[in-house]
């Protein structure tokens, strides 16, 4: 743990100098956070000139929803998908040699190895986002959907986490890999409103093939108080079984790994 | 077209993305329409199916990904090969253009199909609006190709054209009827759209399919788009005699 945050604080200090050289990229990407924040608002508010309520949520529901939309996706552009990105790059150009030759675990370096620290806008404004709708609900949030919220959300995050290293561990099967991350970006949007309004085939993909129901709308459903215990206790197991079988895919795909140049 | 056929499967992934959008919105508003008693701004719910089902094939033919591509052509100079054939390089990518629609039907009808079989969509065809809605669609196609094009061509000045191209898709997300038909949108956006060219390059096509409109009232569009394509077409002129001339070639 000790290394993880050690190693973590060395990728991330390399990536803030990195972007440090290209300032203004801080204010390309606040404009394009900013940007796609408001427009994300703006069909919310199209939508809810027309009624109140969206397959059982309010307004402010909504918009704490879109909150954990734009907190999970700021996290992934932050790290995982740079980080899984160039891992994948170095398995097909054989770069990889010099990743596993390194005393540390080697799916920690890949995980980590870089990090695209403007990126942490989307963070920032998801949770700006997300109390805003807080704040304008009716009722306040109780201390304990606040702490089922937390549960859940780390949930999210060991799903989404465990996914893309699955997704990344397919590199080493499969050259073209980057084209699936697209069906996972392509998906992702849907995760804007709540999965329960979709039909089930729909709510189906979105909950096993692609994690977005556990990633934005279980963490929203704890905030907004309409989370059901099953719910919840599946939301973690599938956690800890993901994190479990990603590490065991991932070890089958570094011993099938024969380098790609040598 | 061969080089569109080799890369199916990656065709197939890219085009998820171009079907899962107006899944969403016709999801979205047929709830909405079902919370509303069973209509929404003259929308019932299958029109809604209808609607996006129409609209997704209307943006498969419409759309463009120059401004994807153009800043990385003048980046690494394939722009330079292309200025010195004898005809200009936008022939290229229309023909391309076509080309990759025409193969990626081939993904989007079945699409269609699965999405009529599923939803259910209410379609209200009548002879003069579909034959009215083929010069409509190519028309449609012919500003938008035009514009994104002129519009691709800011890559010569900047090369940050990300943040421009994402106002622009943000821009034409609302104004070309994807977010919600024009009809649901607040009053003065809709006076506003109908100022703008992109109602005229997505959802007009649409809304005259669904007889939506009356003939008058779809000639009157008609001749707007072809307003619309003159401008597109004096601008691309202007636009590209300036920015080739203060183009200059990196590399050996």
């Amino acid at each position: 743990m000790i290394e993880f945050f050690r190693l973590a604080n060395v990728f991330l200090r390399i990536g803030a100098m990195n972007e440090m050289a290209y300032r203004a990229n801080f204010w390309i990407q606040t404009f394009e956070s900013l940007l796609s924040m408001a427009t994300a608002l703006a069909t919310i508010a199209i939508v809810f000139n027309q009624t109140d309520s969206l397959g059982g949520w309010q307004r402010a529901e909504l918009i704490s929803l879109l909150g954990v939309y734009f907190l999970v996706l700021g996290t992934i552009n932050l790290v995982v998908s740079p980080s899984l990105g160039r891992f994948m790059e170095e398995v097909v150009d054989g770069r990889l040699d010099f990743t596993l030759t390194k005393p540390a675990d080697a799916q920690l370096l890949v995980s980590i190895s870089e990090f695209r620290i403007w990126k942490i806008l989307d963070v920032i404004l998801g949770l700006i986002v997300l109390s805003m709708g807080l704040l304008t609900k009716a009722e306040a949030t109780s201390f304990a959907s606040a702490l089922v919220f937390g549960i859940t959300l780390l949930a999210a995050g060991a799903i989404v986490y465990s996914f893309w290293i699955i997704l990344a561990t397919l590199a080493f099967w499969f050259i073209r890999i980057e084209n699936i991350t697209m069906i996972f970006w392509s998906m992702y949007t849907a995760g804007r409103w709540p999965v329960t309004i979709y039909p089930p085939w729909l709510k189906w993909i979105l909950t096993l093939l692609v994690p977005v129901a556990f990633a934005v709308t279980v963490p929203a459903q704890a905030l907004s108080g309409r989370l059901t215990f099953n719910t919840l206790m599946s939301a973690v197991l599938l956690a800890v079984a993901l994190v479990f079988i990603s590490r065991w895919f991932w070890k089958l795909g570094v011993k099938s790994y024969s380098g790609a140049s040598a | 077209m061969l080089a569109q056929i080799q890369y199916r499967a990656s065709g197939v992934i890219w085009m998820i993305g171009s079907i899962i959008e107006p899944v969403i919105f016709l999801v979205v508003w047929s709830r909405v329409a079902r919370a509303r008693g069973g209509e929404v701004g003259g929308y019932a719910e299958n029109e809604f199916a209808a609607y996006y089902i129409v609209l997704m094939l209307v943006n498969h033919v419409t759309f463009t990904w120059i401004m994807h591509v153009f800043q990385s052509r003048i980046q690494f100079g394939q722009l330079s090969f292309q200025l010195m054939r004898p005809v200009h390089p936008i022939h290229e990518d229309l023909s391309d253009n076509v080309a990759y629609k025409i193969v990626q039907l081939t993904v989007m009808l079945p699409a269609v199909i699965i999405l009529i079989l599923i939803f259910q969509p209410k379609f209200n065809f009548e002879m003069w609006s579909l034959l009215l809605a083929v010069p409509a669609i190519i028309l449609a196609l012919a500003v938008r190709f035009t514009l994104e094009w002129t519009l691709a061509l800011v890559a010569f000045w900047t090369t940050r054209v990300n943040a421009i191209n994402q106002s622009y898709f943000a821009i034409i997300m609302f104004f070309s009827g994807r977010v919600a038909p024009m009809a649901l949108l607040p009053v003065t956006i809709q006076s506003i759209a109908s100022a703008l060219p992109f109602y005229y390059m997505i959802a007009f096509p649409v809304e005259l399919l669904l007889g939506k409109l009356t003939p008058a009232q779809a000639l009157t569009n008609i001749v707007i788009q072809l307003g619309w394509l003159a401008f597109a077409l004096m601008l691309l002129v202007s636009l590209w005699k300036v920015a080739v001339k203060q183009y200059s070639a990196v590399g050996n």
